[in-house]
Formats: structure tokens, C-alpha cells, sequence
């Protein structure tokens, strides 16, 4: 089986800080892989990087195309990355507002990655769009609502739909959990694992929750001051972890 | 007159403009950056399309000045006195005799020829402006032709008003590749977009200069099931009955009676002079006829 993403020593520098440093590693088609670590350690760094959103200074990123081939994400044009990043890519923010439109409804919010790519029936965007909130538990009457009026929860299903609706290969999720209460954040956890596991997403989550990785990842890697310490299995590295620092980021997971 | 220089703005002011404007004919749709100069009047009287009509005028041409079609309101009469002023041009209010026409949010019914100039007055050059507040992100939206988001605003319109409601400022894609917005004329003028006439686009807050060479395509956006439709008034006009052209309505008194009349006043006028009449105008001459009997 060949990977549908090669990343090979990405590295990025904000002047003599380091952002992170030679991280290699390959993702195959269906998994998902945890990326975990204290904040400031590079995590979101890294994951800026992989999504084209900053400029990695060294270092490739290697996405299978759907023709099959290879190609450098890093190096190709801007129209070329941009239009990955709305049909075959999809980000899941932190924080719902930064990949939301505020003022726009939820159906538009859904609806607005299928007209970038150039529907233009308004019934069946709308049916679409209402098949996706359907998806991720929001009500069929919310449609016409705007996410200001969504609790924090709704908007973050809402992206997520907003995100899947084109059908996306891979999917970069920046903290997808954080800020949500434990009961709402089970809720979408479940949700997750259950779309991830019925499209047979790719995904590459970033987190400082052991237990959101626990549940969705396949493989874990562990990031400490811009490096990678540990790689391996999710459930390896958290049963029987090596390097120092997973050892205490195990043993700080408080258990109820 | 000879105080001002000719048609107010300096010989390298109007240099400047119309190297902007040659650019905007050469890509039509794309919004050119020019150097907006102060202009004795405030921003949104049109500061704009005085600058283009300043950079366009010659001495013999005969300058014709709208405000939403009628060419005896403020708007209209202070940028014809004031070229009257600096340029001592010679003005009109009939189109089919002027060379160069100003407007502000309307296109005159009577069809314009290939020697003719029309120069609009622009608030907001950026169709994509509502949605996308960052003037960066929406200059790649253009350069990239990514154009979805437009659609996202009818989509809006149609989830919220079960019809695309935008009426004025319509969006139209110009020659399959840039999305232009029209300035707030009726969407009913967009069809007659495709036209003989040079049409210039002036933002002078926005410092954006646009324009349409003649004859280009203009192709207003819509949904395959909800089509683009060029709407206005259901009814003829009050004062010389047409049928085809664009009406004001005004409301009379309180008890809820209302006349609509063509907001284009010189096409009412030359429509009524040639005898055309409409209802009310018919009904006020019979009960002028009875009082005088």
C-alpha cells in the first residue's frame, strides 16, 4: 500500500526559534494519526505546515493525488494548494469562528464549499446541506440559523460538516475538542470516530488530550520542544511509553 | 473659467486617471488602483465618477448628468453646474445628445451608441466585500477566480426570502472571468449592461477605477432552479404609460394612493412630448378641463 502522505524533515524556523524540526513520517489511506505534546511544542507548528498554511523553511510534503501521483504540496502553486484545501483537504479550527462565516446560515456554511467547487442548483445544495446537519445531529429547522445563535458544541459540528460535505480524503483537526464541556466533547468524539470510520477518512489530529487520541488515533507521535520523541501505536505508546516525557505526560492524566 | 484648469483636475491628475482607465478596458471587470484625489464635494456625492468624467471630458463634448435617472436632482444638477463651471462644456439633459453621460445608480432607457461614454458613480467597487471584510484575501479571491463565495450571498437570499432578493448591485461576471459589481443600479439595467457605449466605473473613496469596453459580456449570477430575472414595478408608467421601463413609485397621500412614474425623466419627457399618456396624467388634464369649464 502506498501513502497518501509523506512528510519527509519538515522543519520551520521562526528566525533562530525553532517551530519544529525534521519531522518524517507517513500517513496510509483510512488512519489517523494523534499528534500530542505540550503547548509551545511545535504541534500546531507542524500542523500549519502540512495544511499550507505557513511556509515550512526546509522539507516536503508529498500528498497522493487522485490521479495516483505524488506531488510536493509545498512547492506547488497557490491555486493548486488552495483548491486541494477545498475539495480534498479538509481543517477543523479550535476555536468554530475561525472556520466559520458568522453571518452567513448554517446551510450556507455547508453549502459554500460545494458552489466553490461550482454547484449551482440551489435544491439540491440545500439538500445536501441539510443531509450533512442531519449527519452531525443538528436539527433540519436550525438550517436557515445563523452559528451565532449555535451553542459552542452545534458550531463545532457545524464545521466539521462544513468540512466533510465535499469529501475530503484527509482531514486536519487543530484541538477539535477544546473549549467543549466533557459530556459535549464525548458526544463529538463519538461522532468523529463514527464518520472517520464510515468514510474512511484520513486524519491527522493535533491535541494535548491523551483521551481524545486514545479514542480516534491509530498512531501516536509525541512532540516535545519542536521534536519528535516517540512514535508508534496509540495504545503502545500509552501502555508502555519510553522516552521520559511521554512517561510523565501519562502519569499527569488524572483518573477519576 | 479660465481660473480653473480645464475640467478642474491638473493635466498629470487626468494623465494618471486615464492610464487606469485604458488599464480597466484592457482587463474588463478588474478593479485598477488609481490615486483618488480630494474633490470639492464629499465622499458619496460621487467623487469617483467626477474624477473619470473629468479625465474623459474633451471641450466638445456635451455632458448629460443623472441621479437615478433624473437629471433635475441635487445630485445630478451640482456635477453638471460644476462642470458648467470648470469646464465650460456645453450640457444637456437629452441622451441621445450627449457624449458623456455621469449617473449614479441607473442606466438611461433609451439605448446608448458607440460614441458615448458612460461614467458611473461607484460606493463600493467590491462585490465581495460583504462577505469577505479582507481587501488581501479578496484580491486573491479574484486573481485565483475563486467566485463560490458570491454565490454563498444568493444562497442567503433565497434560504432567507425563498427568492434571490439582491435587487440593486447585482453581481455579473464579465467575459467569463472577473466578478464585477455593477454599482447599485436596479437589476433590471443589467441586461442592457451589454452595450454600444464605453462604460467607466469610478470609486473615488475606494480609489478603484473599472470599465466595460463595448459590446462585452456581462452575465449576471444565478442558480440553475432559480434564474436571474431583470424585475421592475408591475405597471405602466402613471405619466407617459410605458411598458418597458424602469419606475419610481411615489406614494400621493396618506390613504394609500401611489403613482409610479419612469425614473428616467428625459425618456418620460420625450415619450409624453410625442404624445404618449399615461392613466393619471390622462385623469389630472380631464379634471383640469372640467375646472377651467
Amino acid at each position: 500500500m502506498t501513502p497518501l502522505l509523506k512528510v519527509e524533515n519538515i522543519s520551520k524556523f521562526y528566525g533562530h526559534r525553532i517551530g519544529c524540526k525534521d519531522v518524517n513520517f507517513d500517513l496510509y489511506p483510512g488512519e489517523v494519526m494523534g499528534i500530542v505534546g505540550e503547548s509551545g511544542s511545535g504541534k500546531s507548528t507542524l500542523l500549519n505546515c502540512l495544511a499550507g498554511h505557513l511556509d515550512p523553511d526546509t522539507g516536503e510534503v508529498l500528498f497522493e493525488m487522485r490521479d495516483g501521483a505524488m506531488r510536493d504540496t509545498v512547492t506547488m502553486s497557490e491555486p493548486e494548494r488552495r483548491m486541494l484545501s477545498r475539495t480534498d483537504w479538509a481543517f477543523v479550527h479550535q476555536h468554530a469562528r475561525d472556520g466559520l462565516r458568522m453571518n452567513v446560515s448554517a446551510g450556507g456554511n455547508v453549502g459554500e464549499r460545494l458552489m466553490a467547487v461550482g454547484a449551482r442548483h440551489y435544491g439540491n445544495i440545500r439538500e445536501e446541506a441539510v443531509d450533512w446537519l442531519g449527519r452531525v445531529e443538528i436539527s433540519e429547522t436550525r438550517v436557515d440559523d445563523r452559528p451565532t445563535q449555535f451553542s459552542g458544541g452545534m458550531q463545532q459540528r457545524l464545521q466539521i460538516a462544513r468540512n466533510l460535505v465535499t469529501g475530503p480524503r484527509l482531514v486536519f483537526m487543530d484541538e477539535p475538542t477544546g473549549g467543549l464541556d466533557v459530556s459535549v466533547q464525548a458526544r463529538l468524539l463519538d461522532l468523529l470516530r463514527g464518520l472517520v470510520r464510515e468514510m474512511g477518512l484520513s486524519a491527522i489530529i493535533v491535541t494535548h488530550d491523551l483521551a481524545v487520541v486514545r479514542l480516534l488515533a491509530d498512531r501516536l507521535m509525541v512532540m516535545k520542544d519542536s521534536h519528535v520523541v516517540e512514535t508508534g501505536l496509540t495504545d503502545q505508546v500509552l501502555d508502555d511509553p519510553q522516552h521520559a516525557y511521554t512517561q510523565l505526560l501519562v502519569s499527569s492524566v488524572l483518573q477519576v | 473659467m479660465s481660473d480653473y484648469n480645464f475640467a478642474y483636475l491638473d493635466e498629470q491628475t487626468k494623465r494618471m486617471i486615464r492610464r487606469a482607465i485604458l488599464k480597466g478596458l484592457a482587463i474588463p471587470g478588474y478593479q485598477v488602483p488609481f490615486a483618488s484625489r480630494e474633490m470639492p464635494m464629499p465622499y458619496g456625492w460621487g467623487t469617483g465618477g467626477v474624477q473619470v468624467s473629468a479625465a474623459t471630458l474633451t471641450p466638445e463634448d456635451t455632458l448629460k448628468v443623472i441621479d437615478q435617472g433624473a437629471d433635475d436632482t441635487t445630485n445630478a444638477v451640482s456635477i453638471r453646474k460644476f462642470f458648467e463651471k470648470t469646464a465650460g462644456v456645453d450640457t444637456t439633459e437629452e441622451t441621445a445628445q450627449a457624449s458623456v453621460i455621469q449617473t449614479r445608480h441607473r442606466i438611461p432607457e433609451e439605448d446608448l451608441r458607440e460614441d458615448q461614454i458612460l461614467v458611473y458613480q461607484v460606493p463600493i467597487p467590491e462585490p465581495l466585500r460583504f462577505l469577505e471584510p479582507s481587501e488581501i484575501e479578496t484580491r486573491k479571491m479574484h486573481s485565483l477566480e475563486e467566485y463560490g463565495l458570491m454565490h454563498v450571498k444568493l444562497y442567503e437570499d433565497i434560504a432567507k426570502h425563498g427568492a434571490i432578493a439582491t435587487s440593486y448591485a447585482y453581481p455579473v461576471k464579465v467575459e467569463g472571468r472577473y466578478v464585477m459589481d455593477p454599482s447599485p443600479i436596479p437589476k433590471f439595467d443589467n441586461p442592457k449592461m451589454e452595450m454600444a457605449a464605453i462604460q467607466l466605473f469610478g470609486a473615488g473613496r475606494e480609489q478603484r477605477i473599472y470599465a466595460l469596453p463595448p459590446y462585452c459580456q456581462v452575465v449576471s449570477l444565478d442558480f440553475e432552479d432559480f434564474p436571474f430575472e431583470a424585475s421592475k414595478a408591475d405597471h405602466p408608467c402613471d405619466m407617459c404609460g410605458a411598458t418597458d421601463s424602469y419606475l419610481d413609485e411615489i406614494i400621493m397621500d396618506d390613504a394609500g394612493n401611489r403613482m409610479f412614474v419612469c425614473s428616467d425623466t428625459d425618456y418620460c419627457a420625450s415619450r409624453r412630448k410625442a404624445g404618449h399618456v399615461g392613466a393619471q396624467a390622462a385623469a389630472a388634464s380631464v379634471a383640469l378641463k372640467e375646472t377651467a369649464a
